[in-house]
């Protein structure tokens, strides 16, 4: 699954530290989803996209 | 934000604590129930039966705290460790079994003791840890 969480956390100059405490993960995570290593669990997409004010489809696209 | 932060943070660590002081008293009623017998209380049968639901009483509530440490971690820790776990698993049995047909067949000149499958569970789940680690790095 693709995403846009590196792009957004430059665009509101957050690093990935204080994503991951926002949302109450660890800063691996929030690597390992940007690489697209991992893909997230729906509670924790719905806190990304409560974040940055966004749906969850504006944040995370299927690649299929 | 910031309290919320912390909460999950400090939960996550109260419970790896409880995690680790539960299976230290484990392991500690279990070297008591293993050599009390023969150097402390002399074949006492009662003392033993007692100390083997002590040992017992104590292993359930580790695998509570277990449980509650696991879901205390964020998603991918738990992957992590659930992948850990499965491997973990799979091997114990596979490895398990053959080893006891081993046994069974007297291809072997030992006994095959359980708690050579102890530490074959052990060194597994610690490797599948650091390899699972390594991958999300």
């Amino acid at each position: 699954m693709k995403n846009r969480i590196k792009v957004l956390r430059a665009e509101q100059n957050i690093t990935q530290a204080e994503l991951a405490n926002r949302v109450e993960v660890s800063r691996q995570t929030i690597n390992a989803i940007e690489k697209g290593k991992f893909d997230p669990s729906l509670p924790l997409a719905f806190k990304i996209a409560r974040l940055f004010n966004l749906k969850i489809e504006d944040i995370f696209q299927d690649e299929e | 934000m910031e309290a919320k932060q912390n909460n999950w943070h400090s939960e996550l660590k109260k419970n790896t604590k409880a995690l680790a002081v539960w299976t230290f008293l484990w392991v500690f009623t279990l070297a008591f129930v293993a050599f009390g017998p023969k150097f402390i209380w002399n074949e006492n049968k009662i003392i033993t039966i007692v100390m083997i639901i002590i040992n017992t009483l104590v292993g359930v509530g580790m695998i509570w705290i277990n449980r509650k440490h696991l879901n205390s971690q964020d998603p991918l820790q738990r992957k992590i460790s659930m992948d850990a776990m499965a491997i973990t698993l799979g091997i114990t049995l596979i490895v398990g079994i053959s080893y006891s047909m081993l046994d069974i067949t007297n291809l072997i000149s030992f006994n095959a003791e359980i708690s050579h499958l102890v530490f074959v569970m052990g060194i597994t789940y610690l490797i599948a840890m650091l390899i699972g680690n390594a991958r999300y790095k």
